[in-house]
């Protein structure tokens, strides 16, 4: 059973990721577009909470927010990003809001089709703790564990090749 | 977890953002505005500037260097701190699990090291 | 009473708004003091008086700034992008605050049958949520310098944001072996695996000289500064120049590029900068005083019990404030590329290292012995490496012999 006060937060939050999202895609200036996905990445981490996963939550805004997409502003601050009206000129907006949406619409229905209709109760119980994940991640999830630690040390190597071709 | 224990933090993000939005909304209200050519320009000890937001110069790429390394050592402590939660219940066999995975990111930092990637990494 | 608290939501909804008040209230009140404070320590290290005008001891110095800053004009450049510019402020000042909600500054009271525990917000992940806020802090600052829309505020953000993400990753580090020892990332469990006095550890059983000796001990209070002292110093070290503050403060020295990120701010917007940075700095002492020494603990006498533990913690989070200006007032400034080095090539392998000499020693299968080795050996091995960068101590520089007597 969902309390009334979930589903309105629940619903506010659709309301300003949802506007947010938009706005990534419709902002002219791009600096402002990835303060948008802050907005919205701020969200799906409210979304986490609200779903008792407050680990994950708390670890997307300090990766995902605090990390990535300082990344991000970074590249677009120190090069010669575009910036202003009709710096974007696209003619295949429309097609690619409709792919868009038409990928959505599908995925939509992929997802809410595999619940076949049942339904999670959120009780305290239900809540994920980080010894829960600790435990988890080191009995069952050891080898994925371990690849993580390799594509880290590939994407390292990456940046330091990339970086230093100068 | 308990979702009321957010609460306080809610209140809090709104009572902070309004109390710095409303500062500089009366700050905007009640100082003077006077507009002058000198005021308009952006601060350069004096020298008159010549560049504008489309017109900068490139910055050196050690500044997304450290960028991305960052995401590389978040990451790792990110998995570090429920290893550490869970320690209690991992005990040996865990150590040497995190040992290889650190292992694994040392070498990867010996390499940036060596590289020269950590130079005056400005 | 009871009818008003039912109306407004309940206990829950109640308890948590005169908290969130209280607590805004007393952070923006200890900024007040500790800005002051600040400025009369620093005068009396420089032999003069600082602010003596309002105020008895000019006490009320920095309300005044407050209120003049507000009414001073609020312009901006042309070049500035006007909503960003508004933005940074609130990105600098808000995550400090927030940053607030996990620090326990009592232990707990009881108003009538309610309990409340003196935090804001006692969450599973308190650490986690600690970080995560002095990651967001990172935006204000290179918000602040890309809206100002010129190349010096713009290389001073990009350079002081690097600075806070590189001390961010040791941050992050220093406290892992904490969370390790106590075995949770609530900050209000922290607190508590702190209690009790260090003869009672587990370290020593089975050798009666030792536990003998650690008898002589038993008023040292179980703080992590003893077994934690290695993290301390680098949370410390990584503490300060998360915070922008001397002698890391090259990003935004008066004397250096300007007034770095924030050159183009004034009035308001740069009143609510100034304060984002100075709660930060409380946040950090108020958090050192938690994670290693022991938080709220020390001796409460039965007269009015709740008091003692707040005015322990406010004591020893001043003692840390203190120091924070302290060094300030002593401390030449580290140089760019040597505030990179530290942060990358120090800090980081030292709290790597640390941490896996934790998990050695806490570690229930391996014996005792084993453990002392690892310790002894890793002990001497980073002495050896903190030292090796002075020839004086390796020798690899000679003194010279002054000649008295003929040509050299």
């Amino acid at each position: 059973m969902v309390d009334t006060w979930q589903l309105v937060v629940f619903w506010a939050l659709f309301a300003m990721m949802g506007v947010s999202a938009l706005r990534v895609v419709t902002s002219s200036n791009v600096v402002h577009a990835a303060l948008y996905l802050v907005v919205t990445l701020m969200g799906a981490a409210a979304l986490y909470v609200l779903l008792l996963a407050e680990f994950v939550a708390w670890v997307q805004v300090l990766v995902y927010v605090g990390a990535i997409i300082v990344l991000m502003l970074f590249g677009l601050m120190l090069t010669r990003a575009p910036i202003g009206k009709g710096m974007f000129d696209n003619d295949q907006r429309l097609v690619a809001a409709v792919t868009a949406g038409a990928l959505f619409g599908v995925t939509t229905w992929i997802i809410v089709d595999a619940f076949e209709g049942q339904k999670i109760t959120l009780s305290k119980a239900t809540g994920i703790r980080a010894e829960s994940i600790g435990d988890v991640i080191f009995s069952s999830f050891v080898l994925p564990f371990e690849v993580i630690s390799m594509l880290l040390l590939a994407a390292l190597i990456g940046a330091v090749v990339i970086a230093r071709r100068d | 977890m308990s979702l009321p224990d957010y609460l306080p933090i809610l209140f809090l993000i709104i009572l902070s953002t309004v109390f710095a939005l409303a500062s500089m909304l009366a700050a905007s209200k009640l100082t003077p505005k006077r507009v002058t050519e000198a005021k308009s320009q952006p601060y350069e000890s004096g020298i008159v500037p010549e560049t504008g937001l489309d017109d900068r110069e490139r910055f050196p790429v050690k500044f997304y260097l450290v960028a991305m390394l960052f995401i590389i050592f978040d990451i790792e402590t990110v998995f570090l701190y429920p290893w550490a939660v869970a320690y209690g219940d991992l005990a040996l066999f865990g150590l040497y699990e995190m040992l290889v995975f650190v292992g694994i990111l040392l070498v990867a930092y010996a390499y940036v090291w060596k590289r020269g990637g950590l130079e005056w990494a400005e | 009473m009871n009818a008003i608290v039912d109306f407004l939501g309940g206990d829950i909804v109640v308890t948590a708004i005169v908290k969130t008040v209280v607590a805004f209230a007393a952070l923006l009140l200890t900024t007040l003091i500790v800005v002051w404070a600040e400025r009369k320590v620093i005068a009396d290290m420089q032999a003069r008086i600082g602010p003596n005008r309002w105020g008895p001891y000019g006490i009320l110095q920095t309300l005044a700034d407050g209120i003049k800053l507000f009414f001073k004009e609020d312009f901006r450049p042309r070049t500035a992008d006007k909503w960003t510019f508004a933005l940074a402020p609130v990105l600098a000042m808000v995550p400090s605050l927030l940053a607030f909600a996990i620090v326990p500054i009592g232990d707990h009271i009881t108003i009538g049958d309610r309990r409340i525990d003196l935090i804001v917000a006692d969450l599973n992940i308190g650490i986690l949520y600690f970080l995560a806020m002095g990651s967001i802090g990172v935006y204000g600052v290179v918000l602040a310098g890309w809206a100002s829309g010129s190349k010096y505020p713009l290389l001073g953000g990009i350079r002081a944001s690097a600075q806070m993400i590189s001390y961010e990753i040791a941050l992050g580090l220093s406290l892992v072996p904490v969370v390790l020892a106590a075995g949770s990332l609530s900050t209000v469990d922290i607190v508590a695996a702190q209690a009790g006095s260090v003869s009672n550890v587990s370290f020593f059983n089975g050798v009666p000289v030792l536990e003998q000796i650690a008898e002589l001990f038993s008023f040292v209070p179980n703080w992590y500064i003893w077994s934690q002292w290695p993290a301390f110093f680098i949370f410390l070290i990584a503490g300060i120049a998360e915070t922008n503050r001397a002698p890391f403060d090259l990003p935004e020295a008066e004397t250096e590029l300007i007034a770095g990120f924030h050159t183009e701010y004034s009035g308001i917007r740069f009143a609510l900068f100034f304060l984002g940075e100075y709660v930060h700095v409380v946040i950090i002492s108020a958090m050192a005083v938690t994670l290693f020494f022991g938080g709220w603990g020390g001796p409460k006498p039965d007269f009015l019990p709740w008091i003692w533990p707040i005015g322990w913690f406010v004591f020893k989070t001043g003692l840390f404030v203190y120091l924070f200006v302290w060094l300030r007032a002593t401390m030449p400034r580290l140089r760019y590329d040597r505030l990179m080095w530290l942060g990358w090539k120090r800090l980081i392998p030292a709290s790597l290292v640390w941490i896996m000499v934790t998990a050695v020693v806490n570690t229930e299968g391996v014996s005792r012995n084993a453990r002392l080795v690892v310790f002894g050996i890793l002990f001497v091995i980073v002495l050896f490496w903190l030292g090796k960068g002075d020839p004086r101590l390796t020798g690899a520089v000679t003194p010279q012999r002054r000649r008295v007597h003929g040509p050299s």
